[in-house]
């Protein structure tokens, strides 16, 4: 039908053709299940997708230790100034040097915006966010918060 | 088949029997005008609701979901919501044609809604030269929102009402061919008629290869005709905010949004009327038991169905298009439909006139 091509005819032909192409997505789209979500309905069995950042977490293990050195990249990586980071410094038993360790980790939600620069910047891979996002309180104190234990 | 026009008669000799031949006809009048007001504002409740589901579904979007079960109040409470908003005057508008011009669009539809044939004898207007009055009451709505456009001092409106009027008179010639063409089809132009005759099988299936190609012409025309994307220049919401009726508020608006959708379930009651039957249910030839089944469910059923149908449809068709720009539009119509319309109106009249029709 290549002799079509660019004639009123053929103009006439491919428009139906990509017409019916459009058609059909929409078609599919229309028996295909729905994406809502409806919210508090559905809070056992919704699905929050994994890489959602709603809130900073430090994991820590089951002894309670996490993988922070206190060396204050993610506060400096912070553009909001959302972290801020207290050290103290202890004497190692072996070596007896002395050296910085994690006093407490404050995180302020209220002012995060959820850029990831501070999990990036983490040499340990010691924060991470979570997809917890249920995270309304009435006083906005208490979105600040310590993140080590 | 319950047969309504012996309902009607009944209903027609008890009050010439209880009242003054005047005074009966004006009661009638009343009733019917009630009956087809409130039939009319029943079906633009069920048409936005579907509007909001159907396009939900193409969207892959539940819909409304909060208002009532299944959203089911939402309609009422747009409505509700529509009635409580102010009604502003326009500092320099025209005061009496922009209070008159969505008066004018709905009386257009509210006309032309009288003309579809739900069932048997469920007509309010059917006269020998229906359809005929079909296409001339549907095309008066332009008057109303080239006047909405004009007194609103708008530019945006003024734009909007220019590009409607120019687009809906175009769209009006092909829509009205492929009417002519059934017209050549079944030789009447009484509504009832029509339907009457496709008793034997639907015109889209007597007419064949013609019907189809007006059939389809008839719903691309038909959007276009109400207004709606990808035809939906005049109220091009990137462009011109609303449109004809951008300084519209509250029930000014409202009836302007009320009459786009009943316009479209007009232009799919006459598609259902003219091609697939009206109320008449679907036969197959030889199969009795079938055929039997069929005519259980009444003609209302069948009517309202083949409707919904092509207002499904329509509505497919709105949420997959993106919208044309003027000069596209007004080629599409009279370079491409015009011209088809025209070789498809002869391709009929030598299917008719050499008896190849089914």
């Amino acid at each position: 039908m290549s002799f079509l091509n660019n004639t009123y005819i053929g103009n006439i032909l491919s428009a139906i053709g990509s017409l019916a192409t459009g058609m059909k997505v929409t078609l599919c789209e229309f028996f295909t299940r729905k994406v809502t979500e409806c919210y508090p309905e559905n809070r056992k069995t919704q699905h929050i997708a994994e890489r959602h950042r709603a809130i900073l977490r430090m994991p820590h293990d089951e002894e309670g230790k996490n993988k922070c050195i206190a060396c204050g990249l993610c506060q400096q990586a912070c553009p909001n100034g959302t972290i801020t980071i207290t050290t103290r410094s202890v004497t190692d038993e072996e070596t007896g040097k002395s050296r910085k360790v994690l006093a407490e980790y404050r995180y302020d939600l209220g002012s995060c915006m959820f850029c990831q620069l501070c999990v990036n910047a983490c040499p340990k891979g010691a924060i991470e966010f979570s997809n917890e996002f249920e995270n309304a309180v009435f006083d906005r104190s208490k979105l600040i918060m310590k993140l080590n234990k | 088949m319950i047969d309504f026009s012996s309902i009607n008669s009944t209903i027609d000799s008890y009050l010439h029997s209880v009242l003054p031949a005047q005074v009966a006809t004006l009661v009638e009048c009343a009733i019917i005008a009630v009956c087809a007001i409130v039939a009319y504002l029943a079906f633009a409740i069920v048409m936005i609701f579907m509007e909001r589901k159907v396009c939900a579904a193409f969207q892959c979007r539940l819909g409304p979901t909060r208002v009532g079960f299944w959203g089911l109040l939402q309609v009422f409470a747009d409505v509700f919501k529509m009635l409580i908003k102010e009604i502003i005057d326009i500092k320099n508008s025209d005061w009496a044609l922009y209070t008159l011009a969505p008066f004018l669009v709905i009386m257009s539809s509210i006309i032309t809604f009288s003309c579809l044939p739900f069932d048997n004898g469920l007509q309010v207007l059917d006269f020998n030269i229906g359809v005929f009055f079909i296409m001339a009451a549907s095309s008066f709505g332009v008057l109303g929102i080239l006047l909405a456009g004009w007194s609103s001092n708008n530019k945006f409106a003024m734009i909007g009402a220019i590009r409607s009027g120019g687009q809906m008179i175009s769209y009006e010639l092909s829509m009205s061919l492929c009417i002519l063409t059934l017209v050549v089809l079944s030789g009447t132009m009484q509504v009832s008629e029509i339907v009457e005759m496709q008793r034997g099988g639907w015109f889209i299936i007597r007419g064949h290869i013609p019907a189809v190609i007006a059939f389809i012409i008839y719903l691309i025309a038909g959007n276009a005709e109400t207004n709606r994307a990808p035809f939906d220049l005049p109220e091009a919401e990137s462009e011109l905010t609303a449109g004809f009726h951008t300084e519209y508020s509250g029930m000014g608006f409202g009836f302007f949004y009320v009459a786009e959708f009943m316009n479209m379930f007009i232009i799919a009651g006459i598609a259902s009327t003219l091609f697939l039957g009206g109320w008449t249910p679907f036969y197959i030839p030889g199969l009795e038991g079938f055929n039997e089944a069929m005519e259980w469910i009444p003609g209302f059923v069948w009517f309202l169905g083949k409707t919904l149908f092509v207002v499904w449809l329509l509505m497919w068709v709105r949420w997959t298009f993106p919208r044309l720009r003027i000069d596209q539009v007004l080629v599409l119509e009279w370079k491409y439909l015009v011209p088809i319309g025209l070789l498809n109106l002869l391709i009929m009249t030598v299917c008719v006139v050499m008896g190849w029709t089914l």
